[in-house]
C-alpha cells in the first residue's frame, strides 16, 4: 500500500515548527543570530509625577551609551537602547519587559524602575533568564533576600539599608552632640517610607540608645497637603525629625512646613533633600537641614564626579538625579564587563559581573564593586552633611564608612534570617 | 489610635488654636475646589470629573505670572481669570455637545479631557514638578494666638475664601443674576422660554466653577508642588466634600469642607493611621443617614 501525501504542511512539518515556536517563546535570544547591534531593553518612568527621575535615568543610560559606541562598542557591536515607557505600574512594567525581550530582540535589560516596578521586572528576568540590571530599586530586600536571587540579575544602586546605617550614626552623633532625644518622623505611608524609616531608627538608636521616637506621621504617597502632619508634629514638640518623603512631596512639605518656622524649632534630617530635583527646586530652601547624599556633584569630591555633572547638565541643561548617576554606573558594569567577557552573551557577562570592581566616578575611592555573593552595589559614595540655599547646596559631606556598613548589614542580613 | 493625644489637644487651648486653624486651611482649599463643582452639577447637572484639572490650571496660570511679574497679586488673578475664561471655552466647546447624552458619554468626554489637560501641562511647564515659592511679604515668622500657631499667609487664604463664600451665597440668593441661574437650575426651558440666553448662563456657570477650582490651584501654589494630575487628588476629596453636603448645595459644601478638614486636623492626633478612613466613615455615616448629603434636597 502505498502512502499518498496530502498537499499542505505535513504533521511532522507542523510539529517541527511548533517545536520552534516553543523554543522562540521560551528563549527567543537562542533563537536569534547575533546581530550587528545589542539591543538593550529599558522598561522605566517617562510619565506621571516621577517621570522627571525616569527621564534622568534615561538621559544618564544615553549619556553612558553614546561613548561606549563611538568608542567602538561592545565586543564589536553597537549597543541599541529600546526605552519604554512603564507609566510607573508594575504590571506594566512587568509587560514591558517581556515585550522588549520577545518581540524588540532585546539580549539584556536594564531596569529604570521603581522599587514596586522592579519585582516584577525581576520575576520577568527569572521567567526569561535575560540579563537584568536593576537601576533603581533602593529596597534592601530585592537582593539581601536569598528567595530573590538569581544568576542573571544584578542591582546597581544605592540600598536603603546602607542609608540607614550611615543616616543613624549620622544622626547619633548629631543627637548626642546637640542633646536631640525625643524625636518625630514622618515618612510616606509606603513599603519604601515604612522600611526606611523603621531601619534609621533602628541605628539611631544603637549608635544613640537614649533616643526616643515621641510621633509618627504617614502622609499617603503624593498627598497634596501636609498641614495636619506640620501641626501634629509641632504639638508633639520633638528636638529632631526625621523624614523619607521625597521629590515633589518633600518640595511641598518644606513649603508648608517653612510657614509654621519648623526648621526653627528643631533639626531635621531629610534623606532624600540632597538631590539636585528637590534643592533646585524649592525656592525658599531653609539653611542647615541633614540629608544624605543622592546625587550632588560635590560628593565624591573628585574632579571626575564634577566632570560628569558638568557634563551631564551640559548635554541635557538640568543637573542628574540619585536614578541618574546608578544608570551610568550599570552601563559602565556591563561595558567593563563585555570587554573582560570579550563577548555580549548575557551568561558569559553575568559571570563577569560577580565580584567585578570599576573604576567609577561615584565610587567612595573611585571604585565600585558589583558583590559576587548577592549581586549588589557597594563601595559607592555615601554619606551625610547640611544643606544651604545656594551652590554648592550640602558644602560638606561626613563620608560613611563601608566597614562599619558592612558589618551591620551582615548583623541584619542575620537577623532577618537571610544569612 | 492615639485617644491621650487627641484629648490632650482639647484641653491645651494651644493646640486647639493650631489644629482648628489647620483644619479651616484645608477645608477653605476643598470649599473653593467643591464649590465649582456642586455648582456645576447644581445648574447643569452635570458631574465634571474634570474639574481638578481647572485647580492644576489656576495654580500653573498663578506660577507663571508671578515668575514674569513678581506680583502675588496678578498670579492670583491671572489663576482665577485664566481659569474662568478656559471653563467658558471648554464648556461651550465641548461640553455643551454632551449636555443631553448618556452620563456614560460626559464622564467619558471629561476623562478625555484629564488626560488631554495633563499632557497639555507637561508640553507646557514640563513632567516635573515645579514650586511657586512664598511670596517675600508671607516670609514672616507665624503668629503666636493663644499659643497656637498660625501663619499669616493661611490668615489670607482663610479669608479670600471666606469672601468667595460670602459674595457667592449671596450673589445667588440676592443678585437678579443669581436668581436667573437658580431659575436655570430649576426649570431651563422655562428660562429659555423667557428670552434668556441659557447657553450663556450654563457658560457663564462653568467659568465661575472653573475660576473657583483655579483661584484655589493659586492660592495652594505657594505652599504645594505643582505637577502635572496634580488635580486628581484635590477632585476625589471634593467629590467627598459634595456628597456629605449635598450634590448642589453650596451651603453644603462649605460644611462639607469645614467639617471634612476639622476631622482630618483631629484625626491626626486621634486616629494617625486611620486619618482617611475617618474621611470615609464620615462620608459613609451622613449617606446611610441623609442619603441626599446634609444639604441636599430630594428629587422632586
Amino acid at each position: 500500500m502505498t502512502r499518498t501525501r496530502t498537499p499542505g504542511i505535513s504533521r511532522r512539518s507542523t510539529l517541527a515548527l511548533m517545536g520552534a515556536g516553543a523554543m522562540s517563546v521560551a528563549a527567543p535570544w537562542v533563537a536569534r543570530a547575533q546581530a550587528k547591534t545589542i539591543k538593550v531593553g529599558m522598561p522605566t518612568i517617562l510619565s506621571g509625577r516621577v517621570a522627571q527621575l525616569g527621564t534622568s535615568s534615561r538621559n544618564a543610560v544615553m549619556l553612558e551609551v553614546e561613548k561606549v559606541n563611538a568608542a567602538g562598542g561592545l565586543a564589536g557591536r553597537q549597543i541599541e537602547m529600546v526605552i519604554r515607557d512603564s507609566k510607573g505600574q508594575p504590571q506594566e512594567a512587568a509587560r514591558v519587559a517581556r515585550e522588549l525581550v520577545n518581540t524588540d530582540g532585546c539580549e539584556w535589560l536594564i531596569d529604570g524602575e521603581a522599587s514596586s516596578g522592579s519585582f516584577a521586572v525581576h520575576e520577568v528576568a527569572r521567567d526569561l533568564g535575560v540579563l537584568c540590571v536593576h537601576t533603581c530599586s533602593e529596597a534592601s530586600s530585592l537582593t539581601a533576600d536569598p528567595k530573590q536571587h538569581i544568576p542573571n540579575a544584578f542591582r546597581c544602586v544605592r540600598q536603603g539599608i546602607h542609608d540607614s546605617i550611615v543616616g543613624g550614626s549620622y544622626a547619633a552623633s548629631i543627637s548626642k552632640a546637640k542633646g536631640l532625644k525625643k524625636w518625630a518622623t514622618c515618612s510616606p505611608d509606603y513599603a519604601y517610607g515604612r522600611d526606611t524609616t523603621g531601619e534609621f531608627t533602628l541605628y539611631l538608636k544603637r549608635f544613640a540608645p537614649d533616643v526616643e521616637v515621641i510621633s509618627e506621621s504617614w502622609p499617603k504617597l503624593f498627598q497634596p497637603d501636609y498641614t495636619e502632619v506640620v501641626t501634629k508634629i509641632l504639638q508633639a514638640k520633638p528636638q529632631a525629625l526625621y523624614s523619607c518623603l521625597w521629590g515633589g512631596d518633600l518640595t511641598s512639605y518644606i513649603d508648608q512646613a517653612n510657614i509654621y518656622a519648623m526648621f526653627s524649632q528643631m533639626e531635621v534630617f531629610a534623606v532624600n533633600m540632597a538631590d539636585y530635583t528637590a534643592l533646585t527646586v524649592v525656592k525658599n530652601l531653609p539653611k542647615g537641614i541633614h540629608s544624605g547624599n543622592r546625587y550632588i556633584k560635590t560628593f565624591p569630591t573628585t574632579p571626575e564626579n564634577a566632570a560628569w555633572g558638568d557634563a551631564y547638565k551640559a548635554k541635557y541643561n538640568e543637573y542628574p538625579t540619585n536614578w541618574s548617576w546608578q544608570n551610568a554606573t550599570a552601563v559602565m558594569f556591563l561595558t567593563e564587563a563585555a570587554k573582560k567577557a570579550n563577548s555580549t552573551d548575557g551568561k558569559k557577562i553575568a559571570e563577569v559581573l560577580k565580584g567585578l570592581t570599576i573604576k567609577c566616578p561615584f565610587g567612595a575611592d573611585g571604585t565600585v564593586t558589583m558583590r559576587g555573593d548577592d549581586h549588589t552595589l557597594v563601595g559607592y559614595a555615601i554619606g551625610w552633611g547640611t544643606t544651604i540655599p545656594q551652590e554648592p547646596y550640602v558644602p560638606e559631606v561626613k563620608a560613611g564608612d563601608w566597614k562599619t556598613i558592612f558589618e551591620l548589614e551582615a548583623e541584619w542580613k542575620k537577623s532577618k534570617g537571610y544569612i | 489610635m492615639d485617644l491621650d493625644a487627641l484629648a490632650g489637644c482639647l484641653s491645651s487651648s494651644a493646640c486647639l488654636v493650631t489644629q482648628t486653624t489647620s483644619g479651616l486651611i484645608i477645608g477653605m482649599l476643598l470649599f473653593l475646589v467643591a464649590v465649582g463643582l456642586t455648582l456645576i452639577f447644581g445648574v447643569l447637572k452635570v458631574v465634571n470629573f474634570s474639574h481638578g484639572a481647572f485647580y492644576m490650571f489656576g495654580a500653573y496660570f498663578a506660577m507663571t505670572a508671578y515668575q514674569l511679574t513678581g506680583s502675588f497679586a496678578l498670579a492670583m488673578l491671572a489663576g482665577a481669570a485664566g481659569t474662568a475664561l478656559l471653563g467658558l471655552i471648554f464648556e461651550r466647546v465641548f461640553m455643551s455637545r454632551v449636555y443631553g447624552a448618556d452620563v456614560l458619554m460626559q464622564l467619558l468626554v471629561c476623562y478625555a479631557f484629564v488626560l488631554i489637560f495633563d499632557d497639555v501641562v507637561r508640553i507646557i511647564w514640563g513632567p516635573e514638578f515645579k514650586s511657586m515659592g512664598m511670596p517675600a511679604a508671607f516670609q514672616v515668622m507665624p503668629l503666636f494666638i493663644a499659643g497656637g500657631v498660625v501663619p499669616p499667609y493661611y490668615l489670607l487664604l482663610i479669608g479670600v475664601a471666606l469672601v468667595a463664600a460670602i459674595v457667592l451665597g449671596i450673589g445667588l440668593s440676592r443678585s437678579r443674576i443669581g436668581k436667573v441661574i437658580r431659575a436655570a437650575a430649576h426649570n431651563p426651558g422655562m428660562v429659555s422660554a423667557l428670552g434668556i440666553n441659557t447657553g450663556l448662563i450654563y457658560g457663564g456657570v462653568f467659568a465661575l466653577g472653573g475660576m473657583l477650582a483655579g483661584l484655589a490651584g493659586a492660592l495652594a501654589a505657594p505652599v504645594r508642588s505643582l505637577t502635572p494630575g496634580m488635580g486628581f487628588s484635590v477632585l476625589i476629596e471634593s467629590f467627598i466634600v459634595t456628597v456629605i453636603g449635598g450634590m448642589g448645595s453650596i451651603l453644603g459644601a462649605l460644611i462639607g469642607a469645614l467639617l471634612l478638614g476639622l476631622i482630618r486636623s483631629f484625626g491626626s492626633l486621634g486616629f494617625p493611621l486611620f486619618t482617611e478612613g475617618l474621611m470615609y466613615l464620615f462620608m459613609v455615616i451622613v449617606l446611610v443617614s441623609k442619603p441626599t448629603g446634609l444639604f441636599g434636597k430630594e428629587a422632586a
